[in-house]
Order: C-alpha cells, then structure tokens, then sequence
C-alpha cells in the first residue's frame, strides 16, 4: 500500500521533462494520471528510482481538427474524451471507449497518453488507437518522431518510447459510418477479458482486439477475409488468427479464442459490415 | 401507536455520514509506534533460517520478532474436538503452511519505515511439498503437522457422538436408497470465497499499570478479553477489548487473529503502545475463508417425485490451521434436509487440513452448504424424473402442521411455513408467465436464453448455546442508557435496541443511548454472529426495560402513595401516575433522581429455550448468453421469514445485503490457489467481489410466522439472504441451459465454465 | 517536498515524502479520517473524494499531485452545524449505509455522478457506482438512495 521511496521531479514544460528523463536515468518514470502506475507501486510491483511528473503540462491537453486527422494531446484524460464535442464528431468510437476504461474516478485521473504509454494488451483505447491507424508523437532530447500504431507496441508492457522520450500526442483517423467496441469483462470495473473495436476510416472495416496477445493486435485475417467478401459471420471465424492469448484467472486462452470470434461478429454486425 | 414494527431511521447514521465512523485505524493513540509483518512467500516450507539483521539496523525501526523471540503456547486447534495436534505458533516456527502466514513481526516508528524493513527480512526456505487440494490431503501423503500423523482435523459425525450429539448418531445405514425408483448422484463444489469486510484487519495495543487496553475490529471484544487474558497469561479483569466501529465482519471477525493478539505481546515488550492495520492483499490471504466443502450428494425417490432418501458426503477444507471452519460440517448436518420431508438420510463429514489460508465461519457458516447441496438435489432429480421444480419441491415440503418438527438429524424446528413462502414467491415472480416467456425463447433460438432459479430454505439461527446481557438504566435527567453484549458492526442495534426500550418506557428513541463494544462498560458479552442478536440480546434489553418499568412502577407507587397495581405508565408522556388521576404523577427523570445513585437501572441475562429457524423461498431469473457464456441476472424475488419484524428498513437492509453476497458465491467469486498453494485473487482486481453493476434491484416479499422461543417471536435475519439466493442463481443458471442438455455448471458460474458446460453438452456429454 | 492545499476550504501546508499518498495525507497529517482505504488496487474506491469538484480515488494520487488543488471530504461535504448535503439525506432516508466503511467514498462518488449526469437512469447509477464496493448494502438501498437524490426537490447538487 506504501510505495518504495522514490525521487519526484515536477516538470513546467515538455523539454524540461525530456531533460528531467535524460538526467535521472533508465530507472525514471514518466508520471501522467498515475492510474497504471501507481497500482503497481503499491504493490511494489514497479519500484522507480525518479518520478517526473508531467501532470501538469496543460499544454498536452487537447482534442483538435487536424485535417484528415483528429490530435489528441498525451494528456487528455478520459473524461475529456468521453465529453469531447470534436470526438463526437469526427471519432466517436475514441468517446465511447474512454467511457469504458476503469470507472469514474478513474476516468478522472487517467490519460490517453498514459493508457497508451503503458503498453498493456488488456488496456481499452490502444485498441482503438491500432484500429484508428494511430500516429504516435513522441519527443526526446534528438527531437521529435512520429510512429505508426502498427510499430509501437513491442511487447507486454514495452512501448517504441525510449527511457528518455516523452509521448506526446495521438493522431487518429476520423472514422466514417459505423463502428462498434464490443468489451467483455465480469465486472464493470475489470480490464476486459476480451475486446474487439471495429471502425471505419477509409470504406474498409478496421478490427483490432484487446487482450489477445502480449500487445493490442489488428485482427488481419478478418480484415483481408472481408476484403475478399467474406460475411461478418465467416470473417469472424478467423478473428483469432495470429493471436496469442494467455490463460489467466479470467479465462483460458481457448475461451479467449472464442470469445474474439463471437465478439468479432457482434462488433461487425453492429457496426453495419 | 407501538414503534415495533415501524421504518424507523438509524439513529447511527448522521456521524458515518457527516464525519465517517470510528474505525480502529481512525484512533489517534499517542506515541504508538507501527507493526508490520513479514509473510511467508511459500505455500508449505521448512524455515532454513530468519536474517532479520538489515531489517533491524533500517531507519526508524525498534524491534524484529521471529518465533524463536516469544515466549507464549501456541494456539490451540480452533476447531472444537479437532486434532489437538494441530496448533498454531504465533509466527512461523520452523515451518511456514500457507502463502501469507506471518513469519516476523517488525516494528518501527512509522507505517513506511516498518513496511520498507518488512521487505529487508530474509527468510531461507527450503521449499515442501505443498497440498491444496483437500481431496489429495486426505490421501496423507504429504502431512501439515507430522506429529498428528495425519491431515484429518476431525469427522462428523464420530467426532461429536456422545459429546455435542447422541452416541447412535455415528451409527447409520448405508442401505438407504434400496426403496428408490430414481437415484441422482453428483459431486458438488461449495467453493471457497473471501468474506471480504470494506475494514480490513486492524488492531492496537497500549499497556498502563499492569493493564491492557486493546482495540479490536471485532464481532465479540469480551470473547478477544478472553483470548487475550488467556494467551499472555493474565487475568481477564487486567484486559479492557475496545471495538470502535467495527467495518464489517460477516464472521471472519468473530475470533482474534494472532497478528492482533501479538501487538500486545510488542506492547508489553517494548513499553510502547502498538497499532497495525493490514492491507487488502494480505487480508485475502489472512482473514478467515469461507465454504470450501467439496460435497458428494446423492438423493433418491419415486418417479413421480416424492423423496424417499437423501446422503451427502462432505470434504471440508480446513485451511493450514485448523479454526472454526473445520467444525461448520456440524451445521451443515444440522440443516441436512432443508425444509423437505426425508425418511431417510446419511450424513458424513471429514474436514482436513491443507496449505491454504484457514477457513472460517462466512455468512450462513455451514447451512448455505447444506442447503446449496440439497436444492440442487432437488433440481437434478426434478430434471431427471422431468418434472417441474416447483411442483417436486411442494410435493416434499413439511406442512405447516408438523411443527415442531424433528428432522432424522435429530435438528427440532420451532415453526413454519414453506408451502406459503413457495406459493407467494410463485405468485410475485410470476412463475407461469416466466415459464412462457422461457418456451418462446428456446423456441426462437436466441442466443440469451432465459433461466428460471428456485429455492426453498430453512436455516438455524442463534445455533450455539449462549446467553447475552442487557441492561438498561434511566438517568437522573430522565434520558437512558442501554448496555448490550452483542457487538453490532453495521446491523443497527443502536436503534433497534432504542425502539424495544422506547416501547416499553415510553422515551423517545433520541433520548436513548446504546452502548456496545467495550468490555469495561458493558460487564459479559457474546457478540454478534449467527444471527443471534435480536433473539438474545435484544430480548435481554427488552426484559431489563420491564424490569425497569417495574421497579418504577414500585417507586412511584411509594411517592404517590398508591398501590402499584393502580400505578400505570403514560407512554405518551413518560410519566407514571394512579390510574383515573393523570394530573398527578412523576416523571421518569424524577423518579431516576428518586432511586439514588445509578438512576434506576435493571440487567438480564438471557439465554433462549432453542434456537429458530427462518425459512423462505426465492425465485431467480438469469439470461444467459449461450455464445459468451455471461450471465446476468434480471430478477431476484425473495419471500424471507424471520419471524416478528422489529424494524422493516434494518431488516430489509439485511436480506439485500445477504442477497449480494449469495449471488456473488453464486456467479463470481472464488478463492483459487494454483497447485503450489500461491494465492491468485489475493487482491480486489483479481478477486471478483461484486459490484452494483451486476446485480438488479431485489424484490423482497413480506412474510411473518412468529416464532414461540422468544417474547418479540423475532428469528434472526442476517444470513438467510445468502442462503437462499445462492442455490437459486445455480439452478436458474443451469434452467437457462436445461433444454441444451445441461444439468449441472458449477459455481461460481464463470462465462467460461457456463461455455464449457454448453460446449460439452453438445459433444454428447453429460456436463 | 512542500505542499499546499485547499481541504475542505481550508487551506493546509505540509511538507510531505513524495511517496505519500492522498489518503493517507488526508488522514495523517490532515486527521480527517472519514475517509477510509479498503484496498490496495485501486477497485474499492472507500477513498473517494472529490478533487477539484471531481470524484477521485485518494489511494491513486499522489499528496505533491494535489499540491495546489481544491480537495472535498466527506467531512466537508455540508457545513459543520447545518444541514446535511441533499445526498448524505438520502442515503440516511433510504437506509443506504451499514457498516459505514464504504460510505463516506459512496457518498462523494453519488455526488460527482450526479455533477455530470443529474437524472441518471437506475442502470446509469448502477455503472456509474462500479468503482466503489460495498459489503453490507446489497447496492439496493444505495442505488434508490441516489435515484432519490436525484429527484429530490430542488435538483441534486
């Protein structure tokens, strides 16, 4: 309940946390909402040497038009997202989904940027972000860089943010037409056993899925199965695909494989494939 | 206009909702200095040795404990007539049996410092095997305590014939289902699960002239007195137990735990007051478990659906030191045949010990065991002789005009009314239109199938022996105040016990103050479990404010020179005057300030002819998705009859929260091990304690059949919610999948294990 | 490090380990210990409170993350002698307490619901209850309790 004793170091400004970063070396972390972390450090499962805290770089809040593109600044929290008319507009899926993760008070504290950062395949939004065909923003002491969704999540909990970079806004697709996150969990307050968003950018529907491998995952087969003409129904047969899954207390990996392919079909219907 | 009966608001709530409770850990104590234990990190070692020495020499700490540093007997097996082999040391001595069993005790001036130096304690283990299953236990390959030369704590019921039960009780027929057309057998798990009170363990300790005050979060402080006098070797009068607002306890909290029991060890040792409060984590792994019965059941009758005979064979899991868990098996015989006419039955028990966390008494403690067990029964035999649920069970209920009735287990139930309680949850549920409703979507083949989950309960309450005090004294400025033994920790007594003495003296229940909890105020106590309080200690306050009204009486005879015949008491007023004459009379304040010193004042204690038996019946209602396998529940309807109402909110309040809890066991939580004993719901986002999300709103159905043992005819209302809801979330789970080919899905009934049960139905087997 | 808020309208200065949790802040070195911790996983929400008129988990930020910020307890949810707030009435009206361990985190999360959803269906009071347990209730009597609240005159607040 105690974490180990730690450094803090509270940055005014995105350089001064990059340089923060730089100084306190590889056992730093970057403190946002604090909602994936500090859990951890209750428990003492995470034992950080420093905290920079960027909690306060109001600056990385926001939600804006970027053309083709909506941004969303890193520390945009939940709640904002829920509640964002640009979101309504150009991505609702981004709403509905930040309206899933954790519970209110969660969703008060907690940041897309955070959620994202932590890299945790059973997290709700990298989902959407993978499925939105994300750009990531990140920024270290060389500068700036942008990488796709499709490259940044490496592994359980490993992320292409180096000990030294600051992630510091998603740019997303807008979506077209329908679009569907089917969240399967016991409790509503539980991380799910199982997610499956579906969206639209660009005509073809985007599948990605939650909590299906050690990252969030596009379901691929099920992409290319519709682009081939499949039906919902006979996409989703292939929704685990190249999945993953573990076996865990919320369920096995076999039932984890099932419940992708019925959740796959659900979230395609629903979304009007 | 009596008060009894009537809706009346909680006089406790305006400071839990203004300022919070005062929970053990809210007391300011001064100079105390903090506890922290180190825990076994392994199911079942030898303890190579303990390198305390970083630890010691970390910033702010005082003092680190290992076994080899006390001087106290260890704790003696919990389970009365239990393998007295089976003690428990205070810390781990030599040996560590469970994942979370305390091995050193680090004390240092603050919380942080003596958390970060419980983490500096080495503990060399040299790894055992470790027995989980109690299946496998049994078999004594791998033992928990050598020197008692096996894992067997005790049997039912051989254990207790000729001591708690008769001597031919051991003695029983195995020929029993010769008579039977149908015979159903299954093997039943009665998972374990974690009481989980909001308050964790806490505790303090503080010594002053040879005398301890300790502060408990407790369900009995004069039984904590007791163990506390007993265990360092003082006499009870030396030892004041202080239970503040107690956060729950659901029976974990009824005994003391040795983490608590040491601080006054510490305090004593090192002159400093002690305080510790645990984290949830290692609550889950150290607050008493509940159930945990690995049950074979086997009932038998006639195709047309009368029960001739029933057996269950149960394994109870002890946990690694036995405690009263290991002895519930005795209730679980008590309640054998629920609210059925059985001619025949068998009954057989073995509680053993494994390298968990031990087992408590939870909510219901030993009946929702007996009655999960038997209302599945019911539903397999009805499923296999193809009859409805309902009309089986009202085929074998006991009518109403056999009590008192005398089951083959020798249990004597005071009175009821089961076919009643049937037929009105029947009727608010509507049970005709659900079946209906249930046909049209087997028929269109919808992926949420509907399910229809009934149960009939009896259960005992105030099951053990005991008397409770109560005392009730009017002060000189004419305002009471009421003692009671019972320890209420969010059951209401303050007010409950308000409105039975404001009847009786006619003072407003403002003016009237409860006092529970500590144990150099109120003289004895038993406390409060098992449904026990209101059937005890609050007839023993109802008698005391009598009494006091007739001593009253008595001194206002004196003052108005009158006989106290003709003496009578205006309610409305408060006032005592002769009959005929109300100009003239004496208030209850004058006649305090009469009585001398004291005020006037009268104590009982009561101790009740038998124990009662509230009985009920719920119907649930489940969709089931038969692609995921989620359940939800849309509907729970409970009949529930615990005799006379005293307070209809309290009583409420009780079965809805017993619902909560039964529901859960029903569909989501469980405590699981893997197979070297490591705990894997050992926090609340691994532990699927239940949240408002899941559940519906309940619907309670009003039933009152008195009870004759008491003068309020009340029954206790704590645990029959739990009993009853769970075997009827079961089977409506199991309803919903009835046309699928499925009879059983075990509990909790996770959406994986309801898509298995599916998945092996429809590859021809029979889940 | 220093740190300096305002709780309860009061404002407070401390110098705090940067590890220090809210709660604890809160309770220790404040001594308002109406608000209670059940768990260590952030699921129980007993330590809710309102920070910045929001409802927040006091076990999940850090004391030097508030510095700066506006915090309500339970404590200071109605003035000391007055009136209770309309949601502490309901809860009472409707018998939506037992033990009292869960409340005061209830109460401020029923609060906070009701800032942003002021005539929440029963189902919304449901989900938006997910992140605070409680063992006594049942839900039943606090779900009612916030659906009156709700409707109460006045409006909630």
């Amino acid at each position: 309940m105690i974490p180990a004793a730690f450094e803090y170091a509270r940055a005014g400004s995105v350089d001064e946390a990059i340089s923060l970063l730089s100084e306190h070396g590889e056992d730093a972390k970057v403190l946002a909402g604090g909602h994936s972390l500090l859990p951890l450090m209750k428990l003492r499962l995470a034992t950080p040497s420093a905290l920079i805290d960027v909690g306060r770089l109001q600056e990385l809040s926001y939600v804006r038009d970027a053309g083709d593109r909506i941004a969303i600044g890193a520390l945009t929290r939940h709640r904002d997202l829920q509640v964002s008319d640009e979101l309504a507009r150009s991505a609702p899926i981004v709403s509905h989904v930040a309206g899933l993760v954790g519970d209110p008070q969660v969703r008060h504290r907690g940041t897309i940027g955070g959620s994202v950062a932590h890299g945790d395949p059973a997290s709700d939004l990298p989902a959407v972000v993978l499925a939105l065909d994300g750009e990531l923003v990140i920024r270290g002491p060389a500068g700036e860089r942008v990488v796709p969704a499709s490259e940044f999540f490496h592994g359980f909990l490993e992320t292409a943010i180096g000990p030294d970079e600051l992630l510091v806004e998603i740019r997303l697709r807008k979506t077209q037409g329908g679009w569907s996150y089917q969240k399967f969990n016991r409790r509503a307050q539980d991380w799910a056993t199982v997610g499956v968003a579906v969206a639209r950018t660009d005509g073809t529907p985007a599948v990605a899925l939650v909590n299906m491998g050690a990252t969030p995952l596009r379901a691929a087969a099920v992409e290319s199965a519709l682009a081939a003409g499949a039906s919902p129904a006979e996409a989703a047969e292939s929704a685990a695909e190249g999945a993953d899954p573990s076996s865990d207390i919320q369920a096995s990996a076999e039932f984890r494989r099932h419940l992708a392919r019925v959740l796959v079909r659900r979230g395609l219907e629903e979304a009007g494939v | 206009m009596s008060i009894l009966g009537n809706r009346v608001l909680r006089k406790e709530d305006p400071k839990f909702l203004t300022v919070g409770g005062s929970y053990v850990d809210d007391l300011p104590l001064e100079g105390a200095v903090h506890v922290v234990y180190a825990r076994s990190t392994m199911a079942h070692a030898r303890i190579g040795g303990v390198d305390k020495s970083e630890a010691e020499a970390a910033p702010g700490v005082l003092a680190v404990y290992t076994a080899a540093d006390i001087d106290l007997a260890p704790i003696p097996n919990g389970a009365p007539f239990g393998n007295p082999a089976m003690t428990r040391p205070w810390l781990a001595d030599g040996v560590v049996r469970y994942v979370g069993e305390p091995v050193a005790a680090v004390v240092a001036q603050t919380r942080a410092q003596a958390v970060d130096a419980a983490e500096m304690v080495i503990v060399d283990y040299d790894p055992l095997p470790a027995v989980v299953d109690p299946e496998a236990a049994l078999r004594d390959e791998t033992l928990l305590f050598p020197e008692a030369g096996t894992n067997l704590v005790m049997t039912f019921p051989d254990a207790l014939a000729g001591i708690m039960l008769p001597a031919e009780a051991a003695d029983q027929d195995e020929g029993i289902f010769d008579d039977c057309e149908v015979v159903v057998a299954r093997r039943i798990v009665n998972q374990r699960v974690a009481p989980c009170p909001l308050e964790v363990r806490a505790g303090a300790a503080s010594w002053t002239e040879g005398r301890l005050t300790q502060w408990a979060t407790t369900q009995a402080p004069h039984g904590v007195r007791d163990t506390l006098a007993q265990s360092l070797g003082v006499d009870p009068t030396a030892v004041r137990v202080v239970s503040p607002d107690v956060g729950g306890g659901f029976g974990a909290k009824i005994g003391a735990y040795p983490e608590e029991l040491f601080l006054a060890w510490i305090s004593r040792a090192l002159g400093r007051p002690t305080r510790w409060v645990e984290t949830r984590s290692e609550s889950m792994t150290n607050l008493g478990h509940g159930r945990a019965q690995v049950q074979d059941v086997r009932i038998g009758g006639t195709r047309d659906g009368r029960i001739l005979a029933y057996r269950l064979d149960v394994i109870q899991d002890s946990g690694a030191y036995p405690a009263i868990g290991a002895f519930l098996p005795m209730f679980t015989r008590t309640m054998l045949t629920g609210v059925y006419d059985v001619p025949k039955v068998y009954f057989k028990a073995r509680s053993v010990a494994t390298n968990t966390t031990p087992t408590v008494a939870y909510r219901g403690a030993g009946r929702p065991e007996a009655t999960a067990a038997i209302e599945r029964a019911i539903d397999l035999f009805a499923a296999e002789i193809g009859m409805d649920p309902a009309d089986v069970r009202r085929r074998n209920l006991v009518g109403k005009d056999r009590f008192p009735f005398t089951t083959p287990t020798g249990t004597v139930y005071d009175v009821g009314d089961y076919e009643r309680a049937l037929d009105l949850v029947l009727e608010a549920a509507d049970y005709k239109s659900l079946r209906k409703e249930q046909a049209r979507r087997r028929q269109s083949g919808d992926a949420s199938q509907l399910g229809i989950g009934l149960s009939v309960y009896v259960e005992i309450t105030n099951g053990l022996p005991g008397s409770e005090f109560g005392s009730v004294q009017v002060r000189p400025d004419g305002k009471v105040t009421v003692r009671t033994g019972t320890s209420p920790h969010g059951q209401g007594h303050v007010t409950s016990w308000a409105m039975l003495v404001s009847e009786q003296l006619g003072v407003a229940v403002d003016d009237i103050e409860v006092v529970h909890g500590d144990t150099d105020v109120v003289p004895r106590g038993v406390g409060t479990y098992g449904s026990r309080s209101l059937q005890t200690g609050g007839v023993a306050v109802n008698q005391a404010a009598g009494q006091v009204v007739e001593k009253a009486r008595q001194l206002a005879a004196d003052l108005l020179e009158a006989s106290p015949d003709d003496v009578v008491l205006d309610k409305a007023g408060g006032r005592f005057h002769v009959a005929g004459t109300p100009a003239v009379g004496r208030t209850w304040s004058e006649l305090a300030q009469a009585a001398g010193e004291g005020g006037l004042s009268a104590e009982t204690d009561f101790t009740a002819p038998g124990p009662t038996f509230p009985f009920g019946a719920h119907v649930v209602v489940a969709e089931v998705d038969t692609e995921t396998g989620r359940v939800r529940i849309s509907r729970v309807v409970a009949v529930d009859d615990a005799g006379r109402i005293l307070n209809p909110l309290l009583a409420e309040g009780q079965i809805h929260g017993g619902i909560a809890q039964g529901v859960a066991q029903a569909l989501m939580e469980e405590v699981v091990y893997d197979e070297d004993g490591n705990p894997v719901t050992s926090n609340l986002a691994d532990y699927e304690f239940v949240s408002a999300a899941e559940l519906p709103a309940f619907e309670t159905i009003h039933m009152e059949t008195p009870t004759p043992l008491n003068e309020l005819g009340a029954k206790g209302i704590g645990e029959s919610g739990t009993i009853g809801s769970t075997p009827a979330v079961q089977n409506a789970v199991v309803d919903a999948l009835a046309h699928l080919g499925v009879r059983h899905v075990p509990m909790p009934a996770t959406p994986e294990r309801v898509w298995r049960a599916i998945a092996e139905s429809r590859a021809g087997g029979n889940s | 490090m220093k740190v300096s808020m305002t709780i309860n309208g009061r404002s407070v200065d401390a110098d705090v380990e940067p590890r220090t949790l809210l709660v604890h802040f809160i309770r220790n070195d404040v001594g308002l210990t109406g608000t209670n911790v059940g768990c260590d996983t952030t699921n129980c929400g007993a330590c809710t409170i309102l920070m910045d008129g929001e409802s927040v988990k006091s076990c999940t930020v850090l004391a030097v993350q508030a510095d700066g910020a506006s915090i309500t307890t339970i404590e200071g949810l109605a003035e000391p002698d007055g009136p209770m707030h309309p949601m502490q009435e309901a809860f009472r009206e409707n018998h939506a307490l037992q033990c009292g361990y869960c409340t005061p985190g209830m109460v401020m999360a029923a609060v906070s619901l009701l800032q942003e959803n002021p005539s929440p269906t029963e189902a919304e009071v449901r989900e938006g209850l997910e992140g605070n347990l409680c063992r006594c209730t049942g839900y039943h009597n606090i779900v009612k309790a916030v659906l009156a609240a709700a409707s109460a005159p006045g409006g909630p607040k």
